[in-house]
C-alpha cells in the first residue's frame, strides 16, 4: 500500500493525550483472547530503559497525560519501577495493566513508593477452574486474589478487568460479586473484541445473543443495588460490537488522541493496527512529534477523504469515523472499507453469519488456540 | 444526591488528581484510565478542594475572588453536588 502522498497530511490533530506503552510481549499466561499480534514471537528487540524514558518525555512534552503500562505482562520488565518513577516525575497519571502474575507485596509497595497512580488486575473468571481454562495456569487464581487484596491495602484505586466470553458470561453475577468482595473501585466487564488471538478463536469465544441479554439483566440489577447502597464502584459493561448495527467510533478517530508504542518501538494509532498493510514508524528512527504529525502511517486515515461509500456520503461519518480499520481489514480485506458491523456495509453479512454461529454447541466448535510462543510460531511459520 | 452541607469537608476521591495541562490550556481531573477537561469555574472550585476547607470556606474564598458574580453560592453547591454524584469527591 502506498505510504506517501496521503491526501490527509494537512489535517492537524490535537495532541496524543493517551500513551499506551506495551513494554513487552512476554507473559506467563496464555489467554486465547489476547490482543497481542498472533506473530508476537517474531517481533524485534524490546526498547531499553533509556529509550522508554525518552518516549515518555517526548510524548509528555506534546501533551500526553495518561500513561498505560501494558504488555504482555509489564511486570516481566526488571526496570518497571524505574519507568514508573520516570513517568511520575514527568507528571503522567500512570496505570499499570497487569495479570497480577509476578506481583508480590514488596513490589506493590515499591510501585506505590515510585508514584504509580493505579493498578488494573485482570481476572479470567470468578473461580479457579474457569480461570485456569483461559489463563493456562493452575496457580493464577489464588495469587490474583492475594494481589488484589495487597493493591487495596496500599490504598491504590483498583480496576478489575474481566474479559467476558461464552465460557464465563453465564457466571457474570458471580464475577461481579467477587469484584465487590475485593472492593474494586471499577469493574470492567469487557466482552471479547475479536482482534489478535481472539479473532483466531472467535467461534469458541463469542457469546450468543441470549447469553448477552441475560448478562445485561444481571449487570443492570447489580447497578441498581450499588446505587441504593451509595457504593461508588462502577460497573463498565463493554458489549461486543458484533451485536450492534452501527460501528464503534474506534479510538475516537484514527490518530486523534491515542498513541501506542509496541515493545520494539513501533508507533501505532491503536494496539491492533500492526496487522494492517501500512508502514508504521519506529521511535528509534523518528521523534514522536514527527511520527504524530508527519508520518504517512498516522495520517493515513485522518479526516474523511479516504472514505469510500457507504461512509463517504453517510451523515454519521463524523460520529463513528466508519468504525474500526482493523475490523474492516480482517473482515473485508480492505482497511478503508466501512466496518462491517455497520448495517449499511455491503459486508455486514459476515457479522450476521458470526452471530448465527455463536450459538453452535461447544462440542462442534474447534478447540481454543492458546497464546504462547509455540502456537505463535506454528501459526506463522507453518 | 442532595446539596452538600456547609460544614462538610470535601476531598478528591482516592486515585483522583487535579493538574494543569499546558497542551490543553486547562486543568484536568485524572483518574484510573480517565481524564476530564475542566472549564474555568469547575477548576476554580476544585483547586480549593483540599480535604481541609469546608464547603462554606470554599464559597467564602470564591466570593472574595469574584464579588461581582451573582448566585455564586448556588453555582458552587450545584457543582459540588454533581461532582459527588460522579464520585469525584468524598467527604472526610
Amino acid at each position: 500500500m502506498a505510504t506517501t502522498g496521503s491526501p490527509n497530511a494537512e489535517i492537524r490533530p490535537g495532541p496524543p493525550l493517551w500513551l499506551l506503552a506495551e513494554l513487552t510481549y512476554r507473559c506467563p499466561l496464555q489467554c486465547p483472547y489476547c490482543s497481542n499480534p498472533v506473530d508476537f514471537a517474531d517481533q524485534g528487540q524490546e526498547l531499553d530503559t533509556g529509550q522508554w524514558l525518552d518516549v515518555f518525555a517526548q510524548a509528555r512534552a506534546m501533551g500526553a497525560a495518561q500513561l498505560g503500562l501494558s504488555g504482555g505482562e509489564p511486570l516481566t520488565r526488571p526496570d518497571l519501577i524505574e519507568l514508573v518513577s520516570g513517568a511520575r516525575e514527568l507528571g503522567y497519571y500512570s496505570n499499570l495493566i497487569t495479570s497480577g502474575m509476578g506481583l508480590n507485596r514488596d513490589k506493590v509497595r515499591a510501585l506505590a513508593d515510585a508514584g504509580l497512580d493505579h493498578i488494573q488486575i485482570s481476572f479470567q473468571d470468578a473461580e479457579a477452574a474457569g480461570n485456569q481454562l483461559m489463563a493456562g495456569s493452575r496457580k493464577a487464581f489464588q495469587h490474583k486474589l492475594e494481589m488484589a487484596r495487597a493493591v487495596k491495602a496500599h490504598d491504590f484505586p483498583m480496576v478489575l478487568n474481566i474479559v467476558i466470553h461464552r465460557h464465563n458470561i453465564d457466571r457474570i453475577g458471580d464475577i461481579i460479586q467477587l469484584c465487590l468482595d475485593l472492593e474494586a473501585d471499577y469493574v470492567e466487564l469487557a466482552t471479547c473484541q475479536y482482534y489478535g488471538w481472539a479473532h483466531l478463536n472467535r467461534q469458541g469465544l463469542m457469546p450468543s445473543r441470549a447469553q448477552l441479554q441475560q448478562a445485561e439483566h444481571v449487570v443492570a440489577d447489580y447497578r441498581r443495588r450499588l446505587e441504593d447502597a451509595a457504593n461508588p464502584c462502577q460497573l463498565i459493561f463493554v458489549v461486543p460490537d458484533y451485536y450492534e448495527e452501527r460501528p464503534k467510533p474506534c479510538m475516537n478517530g484514527w490518530g486523534s488522541m491515542f498513541l501506542t508504542i509496541t515493545p520494539d518501538g513501533t508507533a501505532l494509532p491503536c494496539h491492533s493496527a500492526r496487522q494492517l498493510p501500512i508502514d508504521f514508524p519506529n521511535v528509534r528512527d523518528h521523534t514522536i512529534e514527527t511520527i504524530w504529525h508527519h508520518s504517512p502511517g498516522f495520517n493515513h486515515f485522518r479526516g474523511d477523504a479516504w472514505m469510500p461509500e457507504p461512509c463517504r456520503s453517510c451523515d454519521e461519518k463524523h460520529e463513528d469515523f466508519g468504525g474500526c480499520r482493523c475490523q474492516a481489514y480482517m473482515l473485508t480485506g480492505d482497511a478503508a472499507n466501512a466496518d462491517p458491523v455497520c448495517a449499511k456495509s455491503p459486508h455486514h453479512h459476515t457479522i450476521v453469519a458470526a452471530r448465527e454461529q455463536a450459538g453452535t454447541p461447544l462440542d462442534q466448535v474447534p478447540p481454543l488456540t492458546y497464546r504462547n510462543e509455540r502456537n505463535a510460531r506454528l501459526i506463522y511459520r507453518g | 444526591m442532595s446539596a452538600p452541607h456547609h460544614d462538610a469537608i470535601p476531598l478528591l476521591r482516592r486515585g483522583f488528581r487535579l493538574q494543569w495541562e499546558p497542551a490543553q490550556q486547562a486543568h484536568v481531573l485524572l483518574y484510573p484510565e480517565g481524564m476530564v477537561k475542566l472549564n474555568d469555574s469547575a477548576a476554580q472550585i476544585l483547586t480549593l478542594v483540599n480535604g481541609e476547607r469546608s464547603v462554606a470556606d470554599i464559597v467564602a474564598t470564591l466570593h472574595q475572588r469574584f464579588p461581582e458574580v451573582p448566585d455564586l453560592e448556588a453555582d458552587v453547591l450545584d457543582f459540588l453536588e454533581a461532582a459527588h454524584g460522579n464520585h469525584w469527591l468524598t467527604e472526610r
